[in-house]
This record gives structure tokens, sequence and C-alpha cells, in this order.
């Protein structure tokens, strides 16, 4: 908190520290909120998966549930990339139902009960580790497979003659883009959300503390946009998980069938 | 913005990092490799099966079909046989029928000529004794009118002259 009965919509995003482990060149690694939160989310999505496990020929619901997240994406990787993409649909999953949990935990209503929920993937570390994973997977299954043929990507079908000099590096340009783009869309999506419903809340809080007339006339208006934003947060919470997803698989098309 | 500010911190970016890395590869791993496709396996067996059972109730509906079209043309034959045999039965009966009937109708006629034949002879019989009766009787009055005796074979005359005009 930055002064005492003032709402810092930014406090939220700071990572804590909770106790030291190791140092790894010259690295303190501690563990942190940022880590419980992703454990937790391991461990959710876990016991979410076992529930799918029964193996039932008629499945239940959670088994349904299950498979239709699992069926989701599947679909999803087969109409981006075809039957080959059978094979990353391991890596897409795990992605998406990783980047949708941390989503989801985030807006947990955990408050409620003492604990600050932390949303894990408003920290551009985190998305850019996973963009740069996405990326580097689609680089490296790109010159497997088609090998310095891969650089054709960048000369899309139909370029006339007399465009060679400048759509190449515009194509290069887009594709090193990629990255970027993809770990700053979920970071910025995350954290504009959560500093939206923050600033809702100080509104209240800074209302309430000024006048009780005023608190009223601006609280309630606010409080009911923040129910708003917070339905919109849990739709922008899935959105974001699916398009990174839907991009990551989209960006293995170009790398595995190259146009 | 701690997203910005923490990164100048030398343990923040390699927490991250070293977290992710664990946490992410646990996903990958264990739910991604290991449970993923045992469920995609369960889904595809299902469609499998359903795929299946469609076909086989498919190719038993397309069965039954043929059954019953074969059913249909073993009635049919067996009824037309069936009528083949009544026509036939009747044709029979009526052609035995028609024997007996000109069998019969023979006898019949053979009979009825015979009577015929009968009456005939009765009636020339009997002509031939009204013939003699009546010469009689003619006699026998013309004698007790006129006490002429006439001779039989005048009176035999005369009657057949009044009798065949």
């Amino acid at each position: 908190m930055a002064d005492q009965g003032k709402v810092d919509p930014m406090h939220q995003f700071e990572v804590q520290k909770m106790f030291d482990m190791f140092h790894v060149g010259g690295h303190e690694v501690a563990f942190t909120t940022s880590a419980m939160w992703m454990i937790v989310a391991g461990l959710l999505l876990w016991i979410f998966m076992i529930g799918g496990m029964k193996r039932q020929l008629v499945p239940g619901r959670w088994q349904v549930a299950v498979e239709g997240f699992t069926g989701f994406i599947s679909s999803m990787m087969n109409a981006n990339i075809g039957p080959e993409g059978r094979k990353y649909t391991p890596y897409v999953f795990s992605l998406f139902m990783f980047i949708l949990m941390l989503n989801l935990i985030g807006l947990a209503p955990l408050g409620l009960f003492g604990v600050h929920p932390f949303t894990v993937t408003s920290h551009f570390t985190i998305t850019g580790f996973l963009a740069i994973l996405s990326f580097a997977i689609v680089l490296i299954v790109g010159f497997w497979r088609h090998g310095l043929h891969f650089f054709s990507l960048f000369v899309p079908h139909g370029t006339p003659w007399w465009l060679l000099w400048l759509i190449p590096v515009i194509e290069l340009v887009s594709f090193m883009v990629r990255p970027f783009s993809l770990a700053l869309r979920l970071f910025v999506a995350m954290t504009a959300g959560h500093v939206l419903m923050k600033v809702f809340a100080s509104f209240i809080i800074d209302g309430l503390a000024a006048s009780p007339a005023i608190g009223l006339g601006v609280g309630i208006p606010s409080m009911a946009l923040m129910v708003g934003i917070s339905g919109l947060e849990l739709l922008v919470a899935g959105i974001q998980a699916y398009v990174f997803a839907l991009l990551t698989s989209l960006y293995l098309n170009d790398a595995i069938n190259l146009h | 913005m701690p997203q910005i500010s923490q990164f100048a911190e030398s343990w923040y970016a390699a927490s991250q990092i070293f977290w992710v890395l664990l946490t992410f590869g646990f996903v990958f791993f264990v739910i991604g490799r290991g449970m993923l496709p045992k469920i995609e396996a369960t889904v595809d067996a299902r469609d499998r099966k359903v795929a299946d059972d469609l076909a086989a109730a498919k190719s038993a509906h397309a069965a039954a079909d043929t059954l019953e079209e074969s059913y249909r043309q073993q009635s049919d034959a067996s009824r037309a046989a069936a009528q083949k045999a009544v026509t036939d039965a009747k044709d029979k009966a009526a052609k035995d029928a028609e024997k007996r009937l000109a069998k019969i109708d023979a006898e019949l006629a053979d009979k009825l000529s015979a009577a015929e034949a009968d009456i005939a002879a009765a009636r020339t019989s009997a002509m031939a004794e009204i013939e003699s009766v009546a010469a009689e009787a003619a006699s026998d009055l013309v004698a007790k009118l006129s006490g002429v005796k006439v001779g039989a074979m005048d009176a035999q005359a005369a009657v057949k002259a009044v009798l065949h005009g």
C-alpha cells in the first residue's frame, strides 16, 4: 500500500518474496507468490484432469467437462494444421489450460477468505517465456522439417517479381514481431483488466472517505460497473488463453505446412 | 508498474523463469504428455465404437431389408403356387365333373332312347290292340244292332279306315 487509506492499483502486481532458495549464476532464486500460484494452478489443473481419467465409454459430468476441453483444442489443431497437428496438441493444450487456469485464479474472489490472489499472466516475464517457447518451437519445427526452404515463408504465393525486394522484408518483420505480440497481448489484457477493477474499487473507498452522500452516489454505479467488468474479465481470461493457443497453432501451421 | 520496476531486482527474473519452467514443465509432461493422450484415446475409442455400432446397425438394417424382400418373394411365390394349385384343382374338378356329366348324359340318352323305343313299341302294340278291340266292338255292335254277322277281316278293315282316316 502506498499510503494508508489509498488504493494503489499497481500494488497487486508486485511479486512478493516468500523465502529464499538457492543461487543460479549469481541470481537468487526465491519462492514467491507468483511461484505459489503457478503451483496451485498446476495442481488444480492436475486434479481437474484426474477427473477425466476414468476413461468410461459413457462419461460422467466431470469426464465430459475434461473431454470438452481436450476436444476443443484437438479440433482446433485439426482445423488449423491438419492431421499432423496431433503431435503438437499436448503442447498447445498445456499452454491453453495453464494460461486459462492462471487467468481465472487471478480473478478468483479469494480476498473474501483473506488470501490475495495474484495474476501470474500479468507479468511479461511469464508471458514472454511462454511466447518465446512457442516461437522457438515454431523455428525448430520449421527448420527441422524444411531446412533452409523454411525461408520461403517470407515470400508468399503470388508475390510479383518486382516486389521481391519489399515483401520478404515486411514478412520478416511481421514474423519477428510474433513473440512480442503474443507476450504483450496477454500481459496487457490481464494488467489492464485488473487495474480497471482496482480503480473502480478505489472510487468506492475514496468516495466513502469523502462523505456518505458522495460515497453512495459514486459507490453504487461503481459497484454496478465492477460487477459487469468482472464478468467481462472472466470472458477476457478465456479469450486471451484461447488467442494464445490459437496463434500458437497458426504459427505451428506455418512451420509444418509452409503456406 | 511492478512488472518493470521489479525487473531490476536480481532475484525477480530468475525466480519467475525458474518457476514457470518448473510448473509449465509439470503441466506439459504430466498433463499434456501423460494424461491428454489417454483422454484423447478414450474419445477416439468412443467415436470408433459409435461409428462401428452405427455401421453394424446399418448393415443389420440392410440384412433385415433383404430378408424381408426374400420373405416377400417367397410368400409371393407360395401364394402363386397355392393359387395355381387351387385353379388346377378347380380345372380338374370341372373336367371330371364334365366327364361324369357327359357319361351320365350318354347313359341318360341311352336310357331315354330305350324308353322311347319301349314307348313306341308299346304304342304300336297298344294301337294294334285298340284296332282289334275296336274291330271286335264294332262287329259286336253291328251284330247287336242289325243282327248281321260281320266278318273279322271286314271289321278290322273298316276300323283301320276310320282310325287312320
